[in-house]
């Protein structure tokens, strides 16, 4: 049959393309391998050639495949399932990118095009290791590739094709006629899930898979290295790497905690969500990896744990992308994506590579150096390596019980973390956060081999007296008071705080007496003191958060183990000041954008103390994907030491569908009435062109307004104003509501020179309300703030380790 | 031995025993009839929204209570009492996964994560629930 109306051209050149990345990255795979197997310098020149071709044109391919689907999203082809199922015609440009990763096949070709970009990087710096990197890289291109191909082998389906057609896709449900392109459901797309539309949704898919691609380098390095029997030798060159994949994965998991905070609902930036964890998990060991790296380039110890930690760090990131994918979580995270079908491939691809690590690391391990000499308890290298530890274990931790799923899977078990998850997690990091702070603040003023114990004394004095008096007054002033769990957990959280501000403090002072000011090489110090900031604001938005909205009217009580819970909420009825606390909150009123997706809530309010007045608009939008629901967006007010922060549960507004009145309409001229249950309705007169205060309009429009006067049984009156108008050449109307009377009027139509059709429809919710919910998050800022240090810590040390190898070259 | 070789064993003596601890604070997935039997122990159930009985939630009066009716794979039946408001898309509900504990015979549930919503358009959609869009 010929489809009308199809572009089948870009589907079938994008899927060329998919096919040729394959080919590409396959043959540049092989062509480095025997580069790097080869002991003849010009054969191994002429492999390596080969190989920057072929792994070029892979590049080229995904790049181009990104944009041809982009094409299809921003032009809006629905005869492509992709851009139907993924976007509609009301986007943006920012969330067209989003929904190419809404999708598992985009955010699959982000991560794809990103291992081209470095690899592309690694082909013009990384000079004798090129082969053996890019033999890695490639091959993990190959498996990548194989995500999107799309083809069924007796009836075993190889990865998902994005350019398949949605008629193909529904052939089994449904027929298709020649000129289905022009039914109603192909008029628009299903759209993009409506939480995902938050700008930082266009931002932190591509950093968050530029960190995963980051991975893969320290991988291949440590790869390389085994490889090559070259053991040590890649230390050096591999810094700026490992640094950057720190940097960069941390920077895209905080984002996606910023659009949890902005965008979702569970009052926080942090759930301990098992998609959250499978990718906390890789990053702890990284950085652990970074540390034992400096060990070994300082000291000739920790070697091992180096490779270890490399090794491991991908391989968390396959296993991470497995638990994300496979739906194998459905029941313990929110936010998975849910099963593509593609779960044997995802496992194959974690599988072959941890494989692949584990034999390779295993059978060179006696091979690694090692000295056997122990480190001196007054070394730096002593201590961060036990830092290191530490880090390992608490990615195990978090990893163990993340797993959970997949080892009632495996062993056929049924366990879940109970009805705390969150307390079950901080219990334990609680005092990873104590050891590691107190060791970042010490570690720094030890010496590598042995430091004289004298001068260490010295140096230490000071900001140790400074944090203890420090966190003493934070502790004493700031009223952290978090007994829900008990005396034990509160004094851990004190000692916490008090282990992340002498790490602000050793690590600030370490600039002045360990580097004399010499902030070039301060990018660890910097690093440090933005973890400790970091963990500070954890521990105080925390332990410190405080629903504002608590029901003072009717407090509940559900019990001992929830005297306050479930009192969350407060119902605000429109335009009455209701106290809530600490404020007065008011519905002031609500709006509607203007593609009817999102209504907006305003209110005001007023703090009691001081009379300080502000608005908030928290806001719903309409689902997408054919789901009549909405979902709830919620609106942060920000001051510099605190948030404040709310969403709406409940607007009357969501239950418009199922209102089941209807609108009756009547044709009347000035003078008549129009009864409904509770009085009647006069029609006063008809005013052209009418002035009001809601609704200006201009020259070119036509508007007519009808003047009414309500008149109840028991005797009181109200107006309503209803619009008729065209402007544009499109009709509108404009309703008015007396919300005393549950009453919806609207001017329908001229029926004809004397009389005009009002329409009138009685409703059973009188006023409008909604319940929502304020919570004040204090010091919110100081996670962000030691995010950005964090960052910019370790992007200080990478332009220095990256000078440190320029030299050495020249 | 060396001291950093003392170090790892008292982490992974640490690690151990908290694993062992928090192993024992696991909940366990329970059908309604064994969480009846384990009442008042905080458990995990997954069940299915039993359409026939209509979900209360009356936010002018209260709008800190949500109570409906959940089915589960053996086909148990009970009253769930929530203490928050009633979860959005929570009538399209393929499947809810339930953690509080059995109180008499209602099922009460006073984390408001206690309610894990799984849909069949959350991320990905299922294709008949697209299809539906489709017309």
């Amino acid at each position: 049959m010929k489809y009308l109306g199809e572009h089948l051209f870009p589907g079938q050149l994008g899927h060329f393309l998919v096919l040729l990345s394959f080919v590409s990255s396959l043959v540049a795979g092989i062509a480095y391998f025997r580069s790097a197997q080869s002991n003849d310098p010009s054969a191994q020149l002429s492999w390596k050639k080969l190989g920057r071709v072929a792994f070029s044109i892979d590049v080229i391919s995904v790049l181009t495949t990104f944009f041809i689907i982009y094409y299809l999203i921003s032009n809006h082809r629905f005869e492509y399932f992709y851009a139907w199922n993924h976007s509609d015609k009301t986007l943006n440009t920012g969330y067209l990118l989003a929904s190419i990763w809404e999708g598992q096949e985009g955010s699959f070709l982000l991560w794809t095009i990103w291992h081209g970009v470095l690899g592309l990087v690694l082909i013009r710096t990384a000079g004798k290791w090129e082969a053996p990197l890019l033999t890695v890289i490639s091959v993990v291109q190959v498996c990548l590739a194989t995500m999107l191909i799309g083809i069924y082998i007796f009836d075993v389906k190889i990865g998902s094709n994005p350019f398949i057609l949605t008629r193909i896709f529904y052939q089994d449900m449904q027929e298709f006629p020649a000129n289905y392109m022009s039914m109603a459901g192909m008029q628009d797309g299903n759209g993009l899930n409506q939480t995902l539309q938050n700008y930082w949704m266009v931002i932190h898919p591509p950093v968050l898979f530029l960190g995963f691609a980051s991975t893969l380098i320290p991988f291949s390095f440590a790869v390389a290295g085994l490889w090559k029997k070259d053991y040590g030798g890649w230390i050096k060159a591999a810094f700026p790497w490992t640094l950057f994949s720190a940097a960069i994965l941390g920077l895209g998991i905080m984002m996606g905690a910023m659009w949890a905070y902005e965008s979702l609902t569970f009052g926080g930036f942090w759930a301990w969500d098992p998609v959250e964890n499978a990718s906390l998990v890789p990053w702890l060991i990284i950085v652990a990896g970074i540390h034992t790296q400096l060990i070994y380039n300082s000291t000739g110890h920790s070697l091992r744990p180096t490779y270890f930690f490399f090794l491991a760090g991908f391989v968390l990131i396959l296993y991470s992308t497995y638990l994300t994918r496979s739906g194998d979580l459905a029941d313990t995270s929110v936010h998975a994506f849910t099963n593509l079908g593609l779960n044997w491939q995802l496992r194959i691809f974690f599988l072959l590579f941890l494989i692949l690590g584990l034999t390779l690391y295993i059978s060179r391990y006696r091979k690694i150096p090692n000295i056997i000499k122990e480190e001196n308890s007054y070394s730096r290298e002593f201590w961060m390596f036990i830092g290191s530890l530490i880090l390992f274990l608490s990615a195990g931790f978090i990893i163990i019980f993340t797993s959970l799923p997949i080892v009632n899977k495996i062993f056929n078990t049924n366990y879940a973390v109970g009805s705390e998850p969150e307390f079950f997690y901080n219990r334990i990091q609680i005092f990873v956060i104590i050891v590691l702070g107190v060791l970042t603040a010490l570690t720094q003023y030890l010496r590598y081999r042995n430091t004289v114990k004298k001068t260490f004394g010295k140096k230490i004095i000071l900001p140790t007296i400074l944090a203890i008096v420090i966190a003493a007054l934070i502790s004493y002033y700031g009223e952290i008071d978090y007994n829900k769990f008990g005396p034990g957990y509160l004094a851990a959280i004190h000692l916490a705080l008090f282990a992340a501000v002498y790490s602000v403090v050793g690590n600030t002072g370490y600039i002045w007496t360990g580097l004399k000011g010499k902030l070039k090489a301060a990018g660890a110090s910097v690093g440090h003191v933005g973890f400790g900031l970091f963990l500070i604001g954890i521990l105080i938005a925390s332990s410190k958060q405080e629903i504002l909205s608590v029901n003072m009217l009717n407090p509940l009580n559900f019990g001992p183990d929830s005297q306050n819970k479930g009192t969350e909420n407060l119902t605000l009825f429109q335009g009455i000041r209701t106290d809530m606390g600490k404020y007065w909150a008011t519905y002031k009123l609500d709006s509607i954008d203007s593609h009817e997706k999102i209504r907006y809530f305003q209110i005001e309010m007023e703090k009691k103390t001081t009379g300080e007045k502000f608005m908030l608009h928290p806001n719903i939008i309409k689902n997408t994907k054919g789901d009549k629901n909405y979902s709830r967006n919620p609106d942060t007010k920000h001051y510099w030491n605190r948030d404040i922060y709310t969403y709406v549960n409940y607007a009357e507004t969501m239950e418009q569908d199922e209102d089941t009145a209807q609108f009756r309409s009547h044709a009347v001229m000035p003078g008549d009435t129009i009864f409904y249950s509770n009085g009647y309705i006069l029609l006063e007169k008809v005013v052209p062109n009418p002035v009001t205060d809601r609704y200006k309009f201009g020259a070119g429009d036509t508007a007519i307004m009808a003047q009414l006067k309500i008149v109840s049984s028991d005797g009181r009156t109200e107006s309503a104003n209803p619009l008729f108008y065209v402007r544009n050449n499109e009709v509108r109307r404009e309703l008015d509501t007396v919300f005393s009377q549950g009453l919806a009027i609207g001017l329908a139509n001229v029926v004809d020179n004397k009389h005009i059709g009002i329409i009138v429809k009685e409703s059973t919710s009188m006023t409008p309300f909604i319940a929502l919910k304020i919570i004040q998050f204090p010091f919110i800022n100081l996670v962000w703030l030691g995010t950005v240090l964090m960052i910019l810590g370790l992007s200080m040390s990478i332009v220095r380790r990256t000078k440190m190898l320029r030299t050495q070259k020249a | 031995m060396k001291k950093i070789h003392i170090v790892m064993l008292i982490g992974i003596a640490v690690v151990i025993s908290g694993l062992i601890s928090l192993m024992g604070d696991l909940s366990t997935y329970e059908t309604l009839a064994s969480a009846r039997q384990k009442a008042g122990k905080s458990v995990t159930v997954i069940a299915k929204l039993d359409r026939s009985a209509p979900i209360i939630y009356n936010p002018a009066k209260n709008a800190n209570f949500t109570s409906f009716y959940v089915v589960d794979s053996l086909g148990n039946r009970a009253k769930v009492e929530y203490h928050f408001e009633k979860p959005f898309d929570m009538e399209k509900s393929e499947r809810i996964v339930l953690k509080g504990q059995m109180k008499g015979d209602v099922f009460e549930i006073t984390r408001k994560d206690g309610i894990l919503i799984k849909c069949p358009s959350k991320y990905k959609d299922d294709p008949k629930a697209a299809k539906n869009n489709l017309g």
